[in-house]
């Protein structure tokens, strides 16, 4: 979409300088004003400029909480308390960067799923999808380490745990392992290398995100319907429609994450994480952040061995796959219809995921004994069956129904349905034209 | 320009061919000390032996010190332990191999092997679970061994993976009784 021609022209002298040496302002004239927008696009869409305003606000807060924070295994958690209880307003710089970090995942959890309910994986938008997915490993690994950084128990075993995980690997595993951790055990190499990585990751993520909203220019956005804009009239332009539709999402989001900062802030950290670290004393029930906890409980799923593949490889490759099956998702799903409007079988098995990565995270918070297990398995047997048997044969054997010819048609036909509107809905971008 | 420049092959190829082993070499060599930096250092290596006095440990009682940055367990087991140890057939084990230290690779996993000669009632053991690296609790578990608060792996009087998804026993250190009441770890 970006292929059409450039509609800036400077006006004053200034721009015009500018425009002749550098044309920034008409890469921001064309990116964020000019830019054709689907004209269906509903808050779904929202959560794009959502993440964009919780990276730049983590990284805020956090290169503030960085001139506070002291990466010593004896200090570190004394430092974050020093944070909580004398730096000025440091209690509020916390909690925004803490419940930052999970609103940043809420946010990239609607994001993905938006994508795979409306199809926004299939082609020509495969890259942006996996750009979109190294963006996701990104801040897994940076939120991974962020929370090791106050030192606590949680801190510690979370950190034991996960870079366990590299131990699994055959032959080079142990050797891997130390390396990450620099010796034999979480200690203190471990939290000043987890403290410049999470101070530089943020960085790459933007840099991601750039590729991402450059793929995002060069394909278009998706819609609702599914369908490609055809001609001028199934588009509206950027500013002011999507601009202030973003702009109302953010504000609306950013009221919910203020109230967890305010009235919530540890709601969603663990008591345990407020005991300074302690290596010879695991916490009896030891959880991540919630925002792994689907990931966990598969990791403990596997609690038997397949062959070869003893019971802890098993569980690793199974966790990592679960998060590689997004990488997939574009090439597994053999649907011509992008949109599950159009799907009614893949819109049933679609909130089943859904329901299904939600029973998977409650799991993950659940200890591991008893029928809890069972459950987990059964759910990750779902997980993966999702992504490698409904998505293949669904495109395959399922009638979607009849799609719109065009954009403009579905919005008009659905207002014809809807009728009596009041008189303000016309202002709608949607009805625009 | 000489006739020799344009033969195959000329002095150009040569350069190209020499300058691109140069940047490999290089390259290599410029990214070796940004891997190496990460490995532990002097003074993570610098593992001391511990010698722990077990004087006051009556059958029943434990105790862990640190080794390595890892907490090992000393346990003076009691006669009802040693006999549910022994009473285990290979079989029946997740993991056949004894991964004691102090005896050769293959080893069976047989209670006897899983402590020293002469000194069976004595487990000294890193008590670190095998599957994720977490602490299990002593005495606990469907086993009456030790059990692992993270994912549920159970261990057998012997430390002995049992149930669970630990792959593997808990290590047996290389230590021995340097006096009856004396041990030297590592």
């Amino acid at each position: 979409m970006s292929e059409g021609h450039s509609t800036y022209t400077p006006k004053t002298g200034i721009e015009r300088w500018f425009d002749a040496r550098m044309p920034l302002p008409r890469l921001v004239y064309d990116s964020f004003v000019a830019y054709p927008v689907p004209r269906n696009l509903n808050y779904a869409w929202t959560f794009g400029g959502i993440l964009s305003i919780m990276l730049v606000a983590q990284i805020l807060t956090g290169i503030v909480l960085a001139m506070h924070y002291t990466a010593d295994t004896n200090l570190a958690f004394g430092s974050v308390e020093k944070i909580m209880r004398d730096v000025n307003s440091g209690w509020l710089l916390r909690y925004l960067h803490s419940n930052g970090a999970s609103f940043f995942f809420v946010a990239v959890y609607i994001h993905i799923f938006r994508g795979l309910y409306y199809g926004s994986y299939k082609a020509p938008r495969e890259l942006l999808w996996i750009l979109g997915c190294i963006i996701y490993l990104l801040m897994m690994a940076t939120g991974f380490m962020g929370y090791v950084l106050p030192w606590g128990q949680m801190s510690f075993w979370g950190a034991t745990v996960i870079t366990g995980f590299f131990s699994a690997i055959p032959l080079v595993g142990d050797w891997i392992q130390q390396l990450l951790l620099g010796g034999f055990a979480v200690d203190n190499p471990t939290l000043n290398r987890f403290f410049s990585l999470h101070y530089l990751l943020p960085f790459m993520i933007a840099g991601v995100v750039v590729l991402h909203v450059w793929a995002l220019h060069v394909v278009g956005q998706s819609n609702p319907t599914g369908i490609e804009v055809k001609s001028k009239t199934d588009t509206v332009a950027f500013t002011p429609y999507a601009t202030i539709k973003d702009a109302f999402g953010m504000i609306v989001f950013l009221f919910v994450f203020a109230y967890f900062v305010f009235y919530l802030p540890n709601y969603l950290g663990h008591p345990d994480n407020y005991t300074v670290a302690n290596p010879l004393k695991t916490p009896a029930h030891i959880v991540p952040e919630w925002y792994f906890l689907p990931f966990y409980a598969i990791l403990r799923a596997i609690t038997f061995n397949v062959g070869p593949i003893n019971s802890k490889l098993g569980g690793v490759l199974c966790m990592f796959g679960a998060i590689a099956m997004l990488f997939l998702v574009p090439w597994l799903d053999t649907s011509k219809v992008r949109s599950a409007v159009y799907r009614p079988w893949y819109k049933l098995f679609f909130w089943l995921f859904v329901v299904d990565a939600i029973l998977l995270g409650w799991l993950g918070s659940q200890p591991a004994e008893g029928s809890y297990v069972f459950m987990a398995q059964m759910a990750t047997l779902f997980y993966f069956a999702f992504f490698l048997i409904v998505l293949p044969v669904l495109g395959l054997i399922e009638t979607p129904r009849r799609l719109p010819n065009s954009i403009t048609e579905a919005v008009l036909e659905k207002n014809k349905g809807g009728g009596g509107h009041p008189a303000g809905a016309t202002a709608a971008p949607e009805t625009k034209g | 320009m000489s006739a020799t420049d344009t033969q195959d092959p000329n002095r150009r190829d040569f350069l190209y061919v020499a300058t691109g082993m140069a940047a490999v070499v290089g390259a290599g060599a410029f990214a070796w000390p940004f891997i190496d930096q990460m490995r532990p250092d002097a003074s993570t290596l610098a593992l001391a032996s511990v010698e722990v006095d077990v004087a006051s440990l009556t059958p029943g009682m434990s105790l862990i010190v640190k080794w390595r940055g890892k907490p090992v367990v000393v346990r003076n087991r009691t006669e009802q332990e040693m006999k549910d140890g022994e009473a285990v057939k290979l079989a029946d084990l997740k993991d056949p191999i004894a991964r004691n230290a102090n005896l050769p690779a293959d080893a069976p996993a047989t209670d006897a092997n899983r402590t020293t000669p002469g000194k069976e009632a004595w487990m000294v053991m890193v008590q670190v679970c095998t599957h994720l690296g977490c602490i299990p609790l002593g005495q606990e578990g469907d086993f009456g061994g030790w059990f692992c608060p993270c994912h549920g792996s159970q261990y057998d009087t012997a430390g002995r993976i049992r149930k669970g998804p630990a792959p593997e026993n808990m290590a047996v250190p290389v230590f021995k009784f340097i006096s009856d009441t004396k041990i030297l770890i590592g």
